[in-house]
């Protein structure tokens, strides 16, 4: 029962895109951007860890939901969620 | 056919660096573009690559030096034959001549105070030209340095090649009048900035325009881009606009190149410079290599690789030292345009304000209108200001067909 919960996963994900970021200085309901400097290649690299990390796909529309760690974690449950309820069905890949 | 490998000029504003590790030992194959060594400056630890192909003949300075731009740290394919002297690597107790930043020995100091009769001469290496111990050598650009800030120059310790008195020197001695101390990397960042954009307002006769164009026909072509390919391959905005720049760039070259020894000589390739604010207060404007040849999905893969590699301390000394032309980008940020300041010996500098709608009218109706500001400084000596009018409507024209680009 070692599994990394879903707010160590996403944490990984954003150290990826920002390595010189000293997680403990991270405030999970602030705003990255608000934080770090954190752009729009921060954020596209973000989400695209994301994807590598928990295969969901973030459409460039609902960037804004990875604004900060908190909104994120949200956003990738109920990503999760969703894709769980399609696997069940007979079509899921 | 012998080579040299020597400590390279990472910018107009690089004086020194430190080889913090060679990449190569003796005897090693290498070809034009290999990592051979890695080098820190003011901007970070950087890749430095060779520029010929050959066999490690010698390493001449150990890791962990200090030494002036243009400073001998290998010879290639027998070059060494010559009268060397051969330095150990891992000996640093050997070192040929470090500039030893943090322990500069103040000869001067020392010469006040019990021995008046004694000169300390610094250390050097038969590699190097013996300095005259009394003459103190100093850059032109020193003393005008510290005629402005009232420094005297027989008070500096030289840090430069053969002990020469450098700006960094003039300064750092300005300083320590009143207070002592080492200096914060964000500090010395601040410096080589201000030295760099001080040289461009004293040299360059800058002129300025700027143009406000639509960005909805991009932005379309990038949502209609982006919801088609993987996550992966998404394009940014920037990516756009740097391809409309390096295009135009391509097309008038009076506005890529260099401004070198009162001439100005036109870069066949485009290089296109981006100006990357790194956390923690450090600025950085590497090159994206031929940006005008690529397409914009190849361009989108280096703009990411180059962002990637700045914020994690891996830029290449060939992305440092060639941008024919910068763009520097305020897309994002919350305001209206940029002014910017040519970096030289550049001819020319892009700016690029915020994207976001604003009134425009089209046959005589307001609208809202999602557009951009595209501001251009350049170099009076080279072009004037109908040339610019044209380069910035090329720049234009190339947003309102993206699908070309």
């Amino acid at each position: 029962m070692n599994t990394p919960t879903i707010e160590q996963q996403i944490l990984n994900a954003f150290l990826q895109v920002a390595p010189d970021v000293d997680p403990a200085k991270l405030k999970p309901e602030i705003p990255f951007r608000d934080q770090f400097d954190f752009d729009s290649m921060d954020t596209l690299n973000f989400a695209i860890g994301l994807h590598q990390q928990f295969g969901i796909d973030v459409p460039e529309t609902q960037y804004r939901e990875l604004a900060s760690l908190a909104k994120t974690a949200a956003f990738v449950r109920s990503a999760l969620q969703q894709d769980g309820k399609r696997s069940t069905g007979p079509a899921a890949t | 056919m012998s080579g040299e490998f020597r400590m390279p000029s990472l910018g107009p504003d690089m004086e020194a660096g430190t080889l913090v590790q060679w990449r190569v030992k003796p005897g090693d194959a290498v070809k034009r573009g290999d990592i051979v060594a890695l080098v820190e400056t003011e901007k970070g630890i950087i890749d430095v690559e060779i520029f010929s192909d050959g066999v490690v003949d010698q390493l001449l300075v150990p890791e962990g030096t200090h030494v002036a731009v243009g400073t001998l740290l290998a010879q290639l394919n027998g070059g060494a034959t010559r009268t060397r002297q051969v330095i150990e690597v891992g000996k640093p107790s050997e070192a040929p001549q470090p500039l030893a930043r943090s322990a500069p020995v103040p000869a001067t100091h020392a010469a006040t105070s019990t021995t008046p009769t004694t000169t300390i001469v610094p250390p050097t290496i038969s590699s190097v030209p013996s300095p005259e111990a009394h003459r103190r050598k100093v850059s032109p650009a020193a003393r005008a340095r510290a005629r402005e800030l009232g420094v005297d120059l027989e008070r500096v310790t030289g840090t430069g090649m053969g002990a020469a008195i450098t700006i960094e020197d003039v300064v750092r001695a300005a300083q320590t009048v009143d207070k002592p101390g080492i200096a914060e990397p964000a500090h010395d960042m601040r410096q080589i900035i201000a030295r760099a954009m001080s040289r461009s307002k004293r040299e360059i006769p800058h002129y300025y325009l700027s143009l406000t164009c639509s960005f909805a026909k991009a932005r379309a072509f990038l949502d209609r881009y982006n919801a088609r390919v993987d996550i992966e391959s998404r394009l940014l905005p920037s990516c756009v606009l740097l391809k409309a720049v390096a295009q135009a760039a391509k097309a008038m070259p009076e506005f890529n190149g260099f401004y070198k020894d009162d001439a100005f000589q036109a870069a066949s390739d485009v290089h296109l410079g981006v100006a990357i604010a790194m956390r923690g207060g450090r600025l950085v404007a590497p090159a994206l290599l031929n940006a005008d040849q690529k397409s914009l999905a190849a361009l989108m893969i280096d703009l990411r690789d180059l962002a990637t590699r700045v914020r994690a301390g891996h830029m290449r000394s060939s992305e440092l030292s060639m941008p024919t032309l910068t763009v520097t980008s305020f897309a994002e940020e919350d305001v209206d345009s940029v002014i910017p300041v040519i970096y030289p010996p550049q001819v020319a500098i892009v700016g690029v304000g915020a994207i976001r709608e604003r009134p425009w009218v089209v046959e005589g109706q307001v609208r809202a209108e999602l557009t951009v500001p595209i501001s251009l400084a350049a170099d009076h000596r080279v072009t004037d200001g109908r040339a610019g009018t044209r380069f910035l409507a090329t720049i234009r024209n190339a947003l309102q067909a993206p699908e070309q680009l």
